[in-house]
């Protein structure tokens, strides 16, 4: 029905809004049609130009138009698949992988099949996004805060380094940490010896290991209770103070039950814990901890990227609290330390969090990248190498996009739930 | 204060004391000083250490950079020294096959002219005080991409020598994806963006499960799906080259986010646009197009240019799946034996990395001149 005629009226309409011309002409024309649909059924519209009628329509078209496309290109697929003599199926998941990953959290080794090197990439990939997404909020939140600073060269300092790696391609970066820096750190003869026994040369950081005793475990389990505790004790706290308006010292208290209580465990269990010191034994260091510099690499890069745009959000957040929040707090006499933790802060969040939450799932998906400086994670070892092993390129990519959208999902999803607990509640 | 009172006591002045000067601690350098840098005594401790960290870092990059770097030589081995700077004679000497990758030296001119055109439309469409924004559009996402790719490919009626994909590279090749993933994605942006807002529900979920497919997965996920199942999915015998795999999955990727950005601007007009708009008897198409759409479009130009700025960046991924953007350019030239010295690697990718930062530092300054010429200072 929409021919170019009344389109093109209704466009000279808009322009020329003075020209009483045009309106009336629109006006006239869809009168005519209007009526003329009318005309027969004076009661109800015709099918064609029933609402309902039509959203049926456009929708069975674009289902169509879907199922064919997902036809036309499994029959491709199936076709190409049987032509080139590619297996199909997830069976190759038993298979023995019969490659090394340079590192691993589990056993790993040559005779491990498939499903572990998925579970090996997984595990990677998590463990750079937990530590990334910890020390990214750390030094956005600092960035973020120094950009407001009242200090003029701190403000200044934060935003030129904001702008510095903001600008700049996160793989660009990577290289330049991997490539530029850590592969150019003395050979494993010359390490620097760091304090605390640390070791760093080319192949990365050597850190003593913990060497805990099997009754350790009731020192963790006190840990736990203790945290627990805590967490109880500051909410007897809050109540507290909604009730009389005066605080116990919550944190304190906490403090010093989680050390007291853990430390009284630990001496009374008897529970040792020893330190295996690296030691430069042939051509390489033995014993301790050895973080790869892919790995290093990997996380400075993504944290530093991450921290800057996590800075511009948390300033955003600040600056979008009203200066009379800021300014009543003062008025109450709230000390400066009070009004950031008790007014600001907590109004800041609401508008931090969502954007807080996407940047968290774009450091977890950008560490992805590290299949470029061959850090083993999820894309390097399973979309890369197992991929070349078996050839299956549908499953393998598929598997892994599921994976990556697993995680996305889970994370907005609590992201979400949090967002609405700390909604504000307006009384 | 009456006259007779003033000339009875002599020690009554008869005029004003001048004003005394503000205390020199208050006023000038030093009293601005102590405002904004030594106002208490943690700030003065932060001051002290930021000063010396700027110094630190200036000294260093100057001395890598300027007084240590080695200006002159025709290959790696004049920057094999101790304690060498950059190593500039690599940029100079490679600086053509930064730019444009493999493509013939006698052509540069081809893609120089496709840049320059686009720079000049892109000027015309980004000043918001030059009319015709309509027309510059069109030939900016429609006659441009067809002209430069004749420009730039040849071959067929153009007479021009054919370059195939394969000797594309550089800066040439990272703007070309960048462009790209720009133009083609945006009307595909706005439909998806369309039909997230539509009423018909299974419209509605189709567009939400691909926005949300493409927005849940990393880019290089996307470019390894393009590059390894694309030609899997097409009928045998179709060749397929590498950038066009490439093009096809940075735009799928891309055209999710412009949806998303395009999704906000329309939620962010008033009920009472598309009520007006029903009002007038517009049918749906003439509704968005002549109402909905473009108040939609201009609110979201700093949200366009912010997606482009980091699509700029993620051009450089493209590397990874075997093209030779600038990226590549630089990392290919750290391999060569001719050119192998301990700096080498961190000269080319300072060199890049300047260049990555002057487009997304000017990209990213417009979006925040947009921005506040768009703000009208009211909201909702």
């Amino acid at each position: 029905m929409a021919s170019g005629v009344p389109l093109q009226k209704t466009k000279t309409a808009v322009k020329r809004i003075s020209s009483e011309e045009g309106w009336l002409n629109m006006a006239s024309e869809n009168e005519s049609s209007g009526s003329k649909a009318v005309s027969d059924a004076p009661a109800k519209a015709s099918l064609v130009n029933d609402p309902r009628v039509r959203a049926i329509f456009y929708q069975a078209l674009l289902l169509a138009g879907v199922v064919w496309f997902f036809i036309y290109i499994f029959g491709n697929l199936n076709a190409n698949r049987a032509s080139q003599n590619i297996r199909t199926g997830f069976d190759f998941f038993g298979n023995t992988s019969s490659f090394d990953i340079g590192f691993t959290l589990i056993d790993y080794d040559r005779s491990s099949t498939f499903l572990d090197v998925l579970i090996v990439g997984f595990l990677n990939t998590m463990l750079v996004a937990v530590i990334g997404i910890i020390l990214a909020t750390i030094l956005g939140f600092a960035l973020g805060i120094a950009r407001l600073s009242s200090n003029w060269i701190v403000a200044r300092l934060a935003t030129i380094l904001v702008e510095t790696f903001r600008n700049i391609p996160l793989l660009l970066q990577m290289f330049f940490w991997y490539f530029g820096v850590l592969k150019l750190m003395p050979g494993v003869k010359q390490s620097l010896e760091l304090p605390l026994f640390i070791v760093f040369n080319n192949r990365g950081i050597v850190t003593p290991a913990p060497i805990l005793s099997d009754n350790f475990n009731t020192v963790w389990i006190a840990l736990l209770i203790t945290i627990v505790a805590a967490f109880f004790v500051t909410r007897w706290a809050n109540a507290r103070q909604d009730a009389t308006g005066i605080r116990p010292p919550a944190a304190r208290i906490n403090a010093a039950m989680i050390i007291g209580v853990t430390g009284a465990v630990w001496l009374i269990s008897g529970a040792s814990l020893n330190w295996s010191i690296p030691v430069l034994i042939g051509f390489n260091y033995q014993n301790g901890i050895h973080i790869p510099p892919e790995f290093l690499a990997l996380l400075w890069a993504l944290t530093i990227y991450t921290a800057v745009f996590i800075a511009e959000i948390v300033r955003a957040g600040i600056l979008a609290v009203p200066t009379g929040q800021s300014e009543a707090a003062k008025s109450l006499g709230l000390k400066e330390g009070d009004r950031l933790r008790q007014v600001i802060i907590p109004q800041a969040l609401r508008v931090i969090v969502p954007p807080l939450t996407s940047q968290y799932l774009n450091l977890t998906k950008n560490s992805s990248l590290a299949v470029a400086i061959g850090y083993p994670e999820l894309v390097s070892v399973f979309m890369g190498t197992s991929l070349n092993q078996t050839g299956q390129a549908v499953e393998v990519v598929a598997v892994t996009m599921l994976i990556y959208l697993t995680l996305s999902l889970t994370t907005s999803a609590f992201m979400n739930w949090y967002n609405a607990r700390i909604a504000l509640t307006e009384r | 204060m009456t006259d007779t009172k003033q000339g009875s006591v002599a020690f009554v002045r008869s005029e004003m004391v001048p004003d005394a000067p503000p205390p020199t601690s208050t006023q000038g350098v030093i009293g601005w000083l102590r405002v904004n840098m030594f106002s208490s005594i943690g700030n003065s401790i932060l001051t002290l250490l930021s000063l010396y960290v700027i110094y630190v870092a200036i000294s260093g990059v100057y001395a890598f950079t300027v007084t240590n770097a080695i200006w002159e030589g025709t290959g790696g081995a004049a920057c094999r020294v101790e304690n060498v700077g950059a190593c500039w004679p690599y940029i100079g000497n490679r600086l053509t096959f930064f730019i444009y990758g493999f493509y013939p030296d006698t052509e540069y001119w081809r893609p120089n002219l496709a840049f320059a055109i686009g720079g000049v439309l892109l000027f015309l469409l980004a000043t918001p005080q030059i009319p015709g924004k309509v027309i510059t559009g069109a030939l900016f996402l429609i006659v441009y991409p067809v002209v430069t790719y004749f420009l730039i490919y040849g071959g067929s009626f153009t007479g021009l020598l054919q370059v195939p994909t394969e000797k594309w590279g550089g800066l040439m090749l990272t703007l070309v994806v960048a462009v790209t993933g720009i133009v083609a994605s945006f009307p595909i942006g706005v439909v998806l963006a369309l039909g997230r807002r539509s009423k018909m529900p299974l419209v509605r979920s189709v567009c939400v499960v691909f926005i949300e497919l493409w927005r849940g997965v990393p880019l290089i996920t996307v470019l390894f799906m393009a590059s390894v199942m694309l030609p899997l999915f097409l009928p045998e015998g179709t060749n397929f080259d590498k950038l066009m795999r490439a093009l096809v999955g940075v735009t799928l990727f891309t055209a999710a986010y412009t949806a998303e950005v395009v999704r906000g601007g329309l939620q962010a007009i008033p009920k009472g646009q598309f009520e007006a708009a029903d009002a007038l008897g517009l049918n749906y198409f003439q509704a968005t197009m002549l109402i909905t759409l473009p108040q939609a479009l201009k609110i979201v130009i700093p949200g366009i240019v912010n997606n482009s700025i980091s699509l700029f960046k993620d051009t450089t991924l493209v590397s990874i799946v075997g093209l030779v953007d600038l990226l590549g350019a630089v990392r290919a030239g750290t391999a060569t034996g001719t050119w192998s010295a301990p700096t080498i690697p961190v000269t080319g990718y300072l060199f890049a990395a300047a260049v990555f930062w002057v487009f997304s530092f000017a990209m990213s300054r417009y979006s925040q001149y947009m921005e506040r010429r768009l703000d009208t200072g009211h909201k909702s």
